[in-house]
């Protein structure tokens, strides 16, 4: 029973990240990061490590993709410049 | 070089590395296997210092020397972030535009926030117990104070969290780790160990030695930073613009 | 399953490379070093799971009394998701100051520059 749940959680850990790869849009692979961030704190929990999945939980589903987020907001409210500067 | 050569490289190099990482999973202990002998040790030290939470022994006595330098990266990138950040002369601060937030959000926001805080604290004082610690409980109360950003605005923001305190805070507790690893020094033992204090009852408040200490100095170091940081990059989403003549002057 | 752990580290780190490698987007290329980052995580905890054990927690269990899980890798990943995404923060600055100093963030433009 133990086995099916960590295989699942597995899979869906490895679902996650690559489709936040290929997520090449960085405002909508934020949010794809922070459910790999949720599904990855499930799993450190199914492996017995709830201190890594509390922390996991705090920093991979709302500091990181927020920072991104924040990231993506400041670079794209500048003007871009059409050609190099000289 | 080309973009297409570029490919190439990466594929083959990462068909190498990944047939090397592939032969070194079938040599690895199995999964879920029985031999642990670091573990079984960590355990048996975390618990003849009366310490129940083992990781929290782990991190913040046995490998107490090593969260140093953990922290001290911390320390260092939040540095980094702080300089890089930072107002330059070509740019100017607008006042930024109220938003329209849904006032279910807002309420849910305001309700939500002082339990998220404690919470957090709660997860930094009971480090040595329960899961949890300085770094995940640091992490949580940082992060539900910016709970009021969308409860309230920003203006209600940047007035419960002075960052020139947190600032300070940050390098205190750092120093406070510190201290308390020289304080074993001046006892007559080597750095950061934990001889200093009682080792106390098991499974209470007050057990664990230096245990306890440790965790609360890197529960505000984390909280400190992950305040500033978040702080800093706000700042530079919502506040910060670049004057508009300055960058048109420099392009051709 | 005795290896299913190890290979799917294996496979989220390829992954992130790959993204990286292949990113046209300078804060793309940060979100794939964070997957990068979790494949670390999953390897070191797998490496130190054992099978029926709990977690290596004493408050509500007699010592002795069960096995339990391996807490010295779960001290490592633990620090390491914290001071981790302070690393992203800073990579994340960066990005910002390029974007400020090059107006794009897009690093096939960005060499384009510099040559």
């Amino acid at each position: 029973m133990t086995d099916a749940v960590i295989v699942v959680a597995l899979l869906l850990v490895a679902a996650s990240a690559t489709v936040a790869v290929a997520t090449r849009d960085p405002e909508r692979q934020a949010l794809v990061l922070s459910v790999l961030g949720v599904v990855l704190a499930v799993l450190f929990t199914v492996l017995q490590a709830p201190d890594v999945g509390l922390s996991q939980l705090a920093v991979g589903s709302a500091v990181t993709p927020l920072l991104l987020l924040l990231t993506v907001r400041k670079v794209r409210r500048r003007p871009r410049r059409k050609e190099p500067p000289p | 070089m080309n973009r297409r050569l570029r490919l190439w490289l990466v594929g083959v190099g990462g068909a190498g590395l990944a047939a090397l990482l592939v032969a070194a999973c079938l040599d690895l202990p199995r999964f879920g296997g029985d031999r642990h002998p670091y573990g079984d040790r960590a355990v048996r030290a975390s618990l003849s210092r009366h310490t129940a939470n083992t990781i929290s022994s782990v991190n913040f006595d046995q490998r107490a020397f090593d969260t140093l330098g953990e922290m001290s990266i911390l320390f260092a990138a939040v540095l980094g972030c702080v300089v890089l950040l930072r107002q330059t002369r070509d740019e100017h601060r607008d006042r930024p535009e109220p938003a329209e937030v849904a006032r279910p959000v807002r309420g849910y926001a305001l309700l939500v926030l002082p339990v998220a805080l404690l919470t957090g604290l709660y997860v930094i004082a009971h480090g040595q117990l329960s899961p949890g610690g300085g770094f995940q409980g640091g992490v949580v109360a940082a992060t539900a104070l910016h709970l009021l950003y969308l409860g309230a605005d920003y203006r209600a923001l940047e007035r419960v969290r002075p960052i020139g305190v947190f600032e300070v805070g940050d390098a205190l507790s750092a120093a406070a780790y510190l201290v308390t690893g020289l304080a074993a020094v001046l006892a007559g033992t080597a750095f950061l160990t934990n001889t200093l204090l009682p080792y106390g009852t098991f499974n209470t408040l007050s057990s664990g030695g230096t245990v306890p200490l440790l965790n609360a100095a890197i529960g505000m170091e984390v909280a400190c930073a992950v305040v500033v940081l978040l702080a800093r990059f706000l700042d530079q989403a919502v506040e910060i613009e670049q004057d508009k003549g300055e960058g048109e002057v420099r392009a051709p | 399953m005795h290896v299913l752990p190890y290979l799917v580290a294996v496979w989220i780190f390829l992954v992130g490379c790959y993204g990286l490698a292949t990113s046209r987007n300078l804060i793309h290329a940060v979100g794939c070093l964070a997957v990068c980052q979790s494949a670390t995580y999953v390897l070191l905890l797998a490496v130190g799971y054992r099978d029926g054990a709990t977690a290596p927690v004493f408050s509500d269990v007699k010592p002795g009394s069960r096995p339990v899980v391996d807490p010295v890798v779960q001290a490592l990943a633990l620090t390491d998701v914290v001071v981790g995404a302070t690393v992203t923060a800073l990579l994340l600055a960066l990005v910002v100051q390029v974007a400020k100093r090059h107006g794009t963030v897009d690093p096939d433009e960005l060499s384009e520059l510099r040559g």
